[in-house]
């Protein structure tokens, strides 16, 4: 648990304006390794996926991996960035188990891209986040800290090294520090990783899954007085690896200086580890230096320069972005652009898109998608994309609906089955029964039950007191389970009723 | 790599801090003749300084080329095996080592 002392949010509000900052590193989607050919599979056994290039042995030599290059001009490209024509690798050398060769191929001074922006919306307004850099550099190998209490570097004896990881494409993304957000610094923060996580996905250079570590965020916090001309000093909190993680960091390392200022302390420039347990943050190894890296270009490998044809291809066959996709389907579904920041917060734009490309109207699509799955894929406590149920059999139901074969509260239990795995919602129908029922002898009979048992009732609705058909009619459905219409049963009610 | 400003001179807080930065023990008496020894390889390097060399522009590499790249293939990695037998110590198919440097704070 932590010890530090903090201050309520809005307070620190009161007094200090916050600067952010992030580094996200992103591990590219590539079949094999940055500069071997090693497989990059995710969950192989230990040291399983190692050669004598990325374990560093004499005499190896890399060799870039040309899809890795390439995605990351592209990301370069979807951020706007300029892209550099002159681009190295530059060696940074340092020794830790985790980097078998004692340094790390990465970008120093001459990193692909430069100079570019990500707008970001938080609650309606737009926050330009300008990007710093994107450069491309190789991932460590994963440490297993041994005899700790929880894997945990402190108190291990000795530690485990796994090199499958070592070596896989990692792009590193920097953004330049974030001033004005004020109150918002802390899902301006999620909300850039959000974005820049769907724009990963829309290039098809990741697969993004945060839980894999594929996404990994740096979150750098600083506090100036209001009003003080210069920022305060940041730290950098490592590792920080869910969105949701992101906001808290950000909010904790805001409460935690605000209090270490209060009391006329000092900010000290330090890495800062995220524990997700108590979601706060406490001191790591002071940082190097960067000259104490010793930078210098990588004689193994030779200089990348793009020029103007190559990157004009890669600009030319860029998917359309996130941004641009969501003002157009806003436009062609008719909604205003707060609802397409629900459904981007509820994580259903494409599922809604796929829902109305197999036949649904966007009306309806959402409604669904945003009603009753959001609530059952809240209960269940996963994401709406987790559920056991495709945009197809979503549209399926619906047009179940629309042909009067099934109504709202039948569609419900319809969702019950195919969620459950009983096939499509046609087959659930079938097997479940649920169909509406028809005017069939079994729904004349229920209606004639209904009045016989409810004469009182029946009486008042000849004598004119029309409304009170109403318990007839729930009676009726009762019976049936709610597998009446409504509107049919209320229709055969007067029918008899007023005949009679 | 750039030019040392001072010319024959290292001081033993410097040796001290490569050593440390390259995780090697040094003892007080290697300090002081590394310290020397490093200023005259310091020097030897200097003299590339010298060359009339204004019209020709700093490089890295000894070839004239670019963009070499690999396409993204698989290829078989070595046995686990083999790669273990060349570590001093392995534990669950992976490669044991001493506990990590501490925290330093």
């Amino acid at each position: 648990m932590s010890t530090d002392k903090l201050v309520d949010f809005d307070e620190v509000l009161t007094r200090y304006e916050p600067v952010i900052g992030l580094e996200t590193h992103v591990e590219l989607g590539t079949v094999s390794k940055m500069f071997c050919g090693c497989s990059t599979t995710f969950g192989a056994e230990p040291n399983t996926q190692t050669c004598p290039v990325c374990l560093g042995l004499p005499g190896s030599l890399p060799a870039a991996n040309a899809v890795a290059i390439e995605s990351a001009i592209r990301i370069g490209l979807a951020l706007g960035c300029r892209i550099a024509t002159w681009s190295r690798f530059s060696r940074k050398n340092y020794f830790y188990p985790d980097i078998p060769k004692g340094f790390q191929t990465t970008q120093y001074d001459e990193p692909f891209s430069t100079a570019g922006h990500l707008d970001v919306e938080v609650d309606g307004e737009t926050y330009r986040v300008e990007i710093e850099r994107v450069h491309l550099e190789e991932d460590t190998g994963k440490n297993l800290h041994v005899g700790g209490a929880t894997g945990r570097i402190h108190g291990a004896d000795h530690s485990l090294i796994d090199y499958n990881r070592a070596g896989i494409p990692l792009v590193e993304i920097v953004t330049r520090p974030i001033p004005g957000a004020g109150a918002k610094a802390p899902e301006v923060a999620k909300a850039y990783v959000a974005e820049l996580r769907e724009i990963l996905l829309a290039l098809g250079v990741s697969e993004v899954k945060m839980e894999q570590g594929n996404l990994r965020c740096d979150v750098n916090v600083s506090l100036a007085p209001i009003g003080s001309l210069e920022w305060g000093t940041r730290t950098e909190t490592k590792n920080v690896n869910s969105l949701r993680s992101v906001e808290r960091a950000v909010r904790f390392e805001m409460r935690r200086q605000a209090a270490v200022l209060d009391d006329g302390g000092r900010i000290v420039q330090e890495t800062r580890h995220f524990h997700e347990d108590t979601g706060s943050t406490s001191p790591g190894r002071s940082k190097e230096e960067a000259t104490d890296y010793r930078y210098f270009p990588e004689p193994d490998l030779v200089p990348i320069a793009p020029d103007e044809e190559w990157v004009e291809k890669l600009a030319a066959a860029l998917p359309e972005l996130p941004a641009a996709r969501r003002t157009r389907l806003s436009e062609e579904w008719g909604i205003a652009p707060t609802e397409m920041a629900w459904l981007v917060n509820a994580g259903a734009v494409e599922l809604v898109s796929d829902t109305v490309a197999a036949g649904a109207t966007p009306a309806d699509a959402r409604k669904w998608w945003l009603g009753e799955l959001a609530r059952r894929a809240n209960d269940a406590n996963v994401e709406l994309a987790e559920l056991a149920v495709t945009p197809a059999q979503v549209a399926e139901l619906v047009a179940l609906v629309g042909a009067g074969t099934i109504n709202d509260q039948l569609a419900r239990q319809t969702l019950d089955g195919v969620l459950a795995g009983e096939g499509s919602p046609t087959e659930v129908v079938a097997s479940r029964g649920l169909a509406v029922m028809g005017e069939s002898d079994e729904l004349v009979a229920a209606v004639d039950a209904a009045i016989e048992g409810n004469p009182d009732v029946a009486e008042k609705v000849r004598g004119g007191k029309v409304q009170a058909i109403g318990a007839l009619v729930g009676a009726v459905m009762k019976t049936t389970r709610g597998k009446a219409d409504a509107a049919t049963v209320k229709r055969m009610l007067e029918a008899r009723l007023t005949a009679g | 790599m750039s030019t040392p400003s001072r010319k024959g001179q290292l001081s033993r807080d410097e040796v001290a801090h490569l050593a440390h930065l390259a995780r090697l023990a040094v003892t007080d008496e290697e300090l002081d003749l590394f310290a020397g020894q490093l200023a005259a390889v310091l020097d030897a390097v200097a003299q590339v300084g010298k060359a009339a060399v204004e019209d020709v522009p700093p490089t890295t590499h000894a070839v004239p080329m670019t963009n070499v790249m690999r396409e993204d293939v698989v290829r078989p990695s070595l046995p686990r095996d083999v790669v273990l037998a060349g570590a001093p110590a392995a534990e669950d198919g992976r490669i044991r080592v001493p506990r990590i440097l501490q925290e330093e704070v």
